[in-house]
């Protein structure tokens, strides 16, 4: 690899900086194009026939009526799709089975939730693809639905998949995908040395990425037997993998355009209708088109699990943790794949816990298949973890951010799951929050509370590939396959002026499609300013090697002799010298042709990603609706190349864990039909919901990254539910231990507290 | 299905017209057959708030009608915010101040802004927050769009 030219003792010149969004006018002008902006000649509409029921075996699909009424295409159920291979492979965050997607995307004998894809039709408009529906008869034999971790665990629980097996139960039928477990020492001799213990259980619920963009997807089929997708996605190279997988075509048939993307979050790294929509092109020979409704992306797209959690902790008088027992039961959805083994490696992540011992239960529900969001795992786990550390520290009697100090992790501590921590911020970001204006105010005010808590996560590193184009008057284009969901193109275009000495305008970040760049993994794990910033900075190397060559040819010199420092190219003892890059790329058919550099990395050197955040709340005591009055993040981001994109992310990982916190829910009845699938019930923060978030960036670079670079994307998501637990706690002494704390649970907790147990009101009979 | 019907309307100035079945949605006729793109549909019951248009000069959610309901009427969506290439004060605040992240709510974040701030040009920050619920965004956690409307707000009066 090329030395750094940058020079980072004397400060950088782009990056840190906050230069204006590259993607802005098109946002603000409407030209942006999004996955269902876009449109072909001669287009179907495709719509899919969903399950009413959460649990039915399929026993016969009738649709001739629906292929005989005038304009419908093509009708297509899962007879259409192949059997795919029934084992796990490693995708992105998630690791997925092909069998198991294939049979999320159209049911096979069995539909396993409500809004389970059962059919899909294509027809020349939509409304026709809408009717051509209510002609598909479907004859269902209903089953029991089992809607909880709990039920499907028990005994005589109802199987969801007569082939299901795992590892500990042998060849008996069972609910559970999984167990895993995670020691270290002797958590019995721990909990002994203990003098004060802890034992808390806790339930969360199902929530849902929220993104406001409903997945879509257009696909078209020539007779040559390509295809392309477009649409709007995290990973284009997943959906073209999943999509070869679930169709049995190959991989290389398939070329995926990924459109301007209306919020991921993890929701959107896996697919849904990108395969119904070729199936039907190949069908039709047309191209198809197919966008979700919102009800359709609450019940059938994959929101994050739900989960019973129970977590013991002991700790020494002086606050010092001695032993920890976490026991995790997560919703994996219809099909395994929660992400339960991610929340165990997170739970105790922030802290140096000599005796541990973790558990986790992977457990398939009548519910949509779970899908990444944000931090996959960890919140549901730290809301358990952090409000018992901070039980453990009113026990104590110690300040709950000196608690964390005084247990926390740090350079060599061992990880849960892994080997000791390289550098880490996590004591930087508590540090700043007991710094910070917020946390040495006072507050004031009746049924007021303060709470603090604090996140991990891992952060990914995985594939990427660059190319660094240098256009003739001497700016450039910075070519990625990293689809932008929280300012990647900016930090991408920033790293790339820095290399080059140019400004961050100068630079024009593209994402391009499967065909057009290497394999370029998901937008996922915050890892594209980590891992596409690495290629990035490596293939801007590369261009400045190829400049440096260049002006060596010029002025008859050897490479090595050239210097490029403060935006100009040096050779000593050279009267040619110095010029300025635009000079250069004016010489460039004249000295070789064009200057492309390129690069691929498979990232290493990950850095992870820690968070403390500081809540302030106030309750009503007659409705139990909990106010957010201030809230205060602390990231640790290694290294800010955007600050300002740095802080968005810090503020929206806040706001949705503030939602997650408060009201927002998966809403079943008894028959396991969805009752809140729509934005009106399913309830995410307004703008007037929530304060002002105020942000501290700490930078503790990561010595694995060339600029020091964490990721930002995915860890300010976490502290928020047990923050804001911990704030009520202080604000009216109880202590919640569900999710979301909406007023109903709230107001019961509250009046159970005060032994006013009968006079809980209708509304707040919440089970 | 009911014959499709003629209708007429203004839309950003100048006089379109088209076919639309009795059920075609405002915010599809908008954006299949007027090409007009940059409206948004999000959620399709009128809570979301991307779709927002202004009809003959007031906020509505173009989800929530039907196409032949607009039929004579003054629309304006968000490719009309900007005059002559030149951004709306609006469109360059949201864009300076980021405003946004991944765009899709901001063609309906800024018709509702538009529309706020003709009624009250000199908002507080709580005013602010109290007209934007009428748009759910779910990426900035709204800090950069109340700023963004405060700024606008305050260049909009000094440069009327």
């Amino acid at each position: 690899m090329a030395t750094n030219t940058i020079d980072s003792s004397s400060g950088y010149r782009v990056i840190g900086t906050r230069p204006i969004r590259p993607d802005g006018v098109d946002k603000v002008t409407g030209r942006a194009k999004y996955g269902a902006d876009y449109a072909l000649p001669g287009m179907l509409h495709g719509k899919v026939l969903r399950s009413p029921h959460a649990h039915a075996r399929i026993k016969a699909i009738r649709f001739e009526r629906a292929l005989k009424l005038p304009g419908v295409k093509a009708v297509v159920t899962g007879k259409d799709l192949p059997e795919g291979e029934n084992k796990s492979v490693p995708l992105g965050e998630m690791s997925v089975n092909p069998r198991y997607l294939g049979h999320n995307i159209l049911a096979r004998d069995k539909a396993l939730y409500q809004g389970h894809a059962v059919a899909a039709v294509a027809a020349v408009g939509l409304h026709i693809a809408e009717q051509a529906l209510e002609l598909i008869e479907v004859e269902y034999e209903l089953l029991p639905p089992v809607m909880t971790v709990d039920e499907a665990m028990a005994n005589s629980a109802p199987i969801l998949d007569p082939e299901l097996r795992n590892e500990e139960q042998g060849d008996e039928p069972t609910n559970i995908a999984k167990h895993a477990q995670l020691k270290r020492g002797e958590t019995e001799a721990g909990f002994k040395s203990a003098q004060i213990v802890v034992e808390r259980e806790f339930r969360t619920a199902m929530v849902h990425q929220g993104y406001i963009e409903p997945h879509n997807a257009l696909a078209t089929y020539g007779s040559d037997g390509r295809a392309t997708i477009y649409c709007s996605t995290q990973g284009p190279f997943e959906v073209r993998g999943m999509s070869a997988a679930v169709l049995g075509v190959p991989v290389g048939s398939i070329k995926v355009v990924p459109a301007e993307i209306g919020g991921g979050f993890g929701g959107k790294t896996t697919v849904y209708l990108e395969p119904l929509a070729l199936l039907l092109a190949m069908k039709t020979g047309r191209p198809v088109k197919m966008v979700m409704t919102r009800a359709e992306v609450l019940r059938a797209s994959g929101p994050t699990s739900g989960s019973h959690i129970k977590v013991k902790m002991g700790c020494a008088r002086d606050g010092k943790i001695t032993a920890a027992g976490v026991w995790l039961a997560y919703e994996a959805g219809a099909f395994p794949g929660s992400p339960v083994a991610a929340a165990a490696m997170t739970v105790l992540a922030p802290y140096a816990i000599p005796n541990v011992l973790i558990d986790a239960y992977d457990v398939v529900v009548n519910r949509p298949k779970t899908a990444a969001y944000r931090a996959p795992g960890a919140t549901n786990a730290a809301f358990a973890a952090e409000t018992v550390i901070d039980e453990l520290a009113e026990r104590c009697g110690i300040d709950p951010l000196e608690m964390r100090i005084l247990n926390g992790a740090r350079e060599g501590t061992p990880h849960p799951a892994g080997p000791p921590y390289r550098r880490i911020g996590f004591i930087e970001t508590c540090e700043a929050i007991k710094n910070s204006p917020h946390y040495s105010s006072e507050l004031n005010g009746a049924n007021r509370g303060r709470g603090v808590a604090s996140g991990f996560w891992f952060n990914a590193g995985m594939q990427s590939a660059a190319m660094v184009n240098i256009h003739a008057d001497g700016t450039a284009s910075v070519v990625t396959g990293s689809p932008d969901i929280g300012g990647s193109r900016a930090s991408c275009a920033m790293i790339a002026a820095e290399v080059l000495g140019l400004e961050a305008e100068e630079v024009r970040p593209v994402v391009t499609d499967t065909d057009a760049i290497g394999h370029t993994d998901v937008t996922g794990g915050s890892r594209v300013t980590f891992a596409t910033g690495m290629a990035v900075f490596q293939a801007a190397e590369d261009a400045m090697r190829q400049l440096k060559e260049r002006a060596a040819k010029l002025w008859e010199c050897k490479p090595e002799e050239v210097e490029f420092r403060a935006g100009k190219f040096f050779a000593k003892g050279n009267p040619g010298a110095p010029i300025t890059i635009k000079e250069l790329a004016k010489r460039l058919p004249r000295t070789g042709g064009p200057v492309s550099g390129r690069a691929t990395v498979n990232a290493r050197g990950v850095g992870p990603a820690f968070a403390t955040t500081c809540i302030d709340v106030e309750v009503d005591l007659d409705t139990g609706k909990v106010e957010i009055l201030r809230c205060t993040v602390a990231q640790d981001a290694g290294r800010a190349i955007h600050p300002a994109y740095v802080e968005g992310q810090m503020q929206g990982g806040t706001a949705q864990g503030i939602g997650w916190a408060l009201n927002e829910e998966y809403v079943y009845d008894a028959q396991g039909r969805m009752l809140n699938a729509g934005l009106l019930d399913y309830r995410m923060p307004t703008c007037p919901d929530l304060p002002m978030i105020e942000t501290i960036i700490v930078e503790v670079p990561n010595p694995g990254h060339p600029l020091g670079v964490r990721g930002v994307g995915e860890v300010s998501i976490v502290p928020p539910p047990a923050a804001v637990a911990n704030a009520i706690y202080r604000a009216v002494g109880v202590r919640l231990t569900e999710l979301p704390m909406s007023p109903p649970r709230v107001l019961k907790a509250i009046l159970t507290h005060s032994g006013q147990p009968s006079s809980v009101p209708a509304a707040a009979q919440v089970s | 299905m009911a014959e499709p019907r003629k209708i007429r309307m203004t839309v950003n100035g100048q006089a379109r017209e088209g076919w639309a079945e009795p059920r075609r949605l405002l915010a599809d006729f908008l954006r299949e057959d007027l090409g007009l793109t940059g409206t948004h549909i999000g959620c399709e019951h009128g809570i979301c708030g991307a779709c927002t248009v202004l009809l003959n000069g007031e906020a509505a959610r173009s989800c929530l009608m039907l196409a032949v309901q607009a039929d004579g009427a003054e629309l304006m969506t968000i490719e009309g915010l900007a005059r002559g290439g030149v951004l709306h004060p609006l469109q360059e605040a949201f864009w300076e101040h980021h405003g946004l992240q991944c765009g899709f709510c901001t063609p309906g974040m800024l018709m509702a802004a538009y529309d706020f701030l003709r009624v009250n040009p000199d908002p507080t920050e709580e005013e602010i927050r109290e007209a934007l619920s009428a748009v759910l965004c779910r990426c900035t956690g709204y800090q950069g769009i109340v700023r963004a409307v405060k700024a606008a707000a305050d260049r909009m009066r000094s440069a009327p």
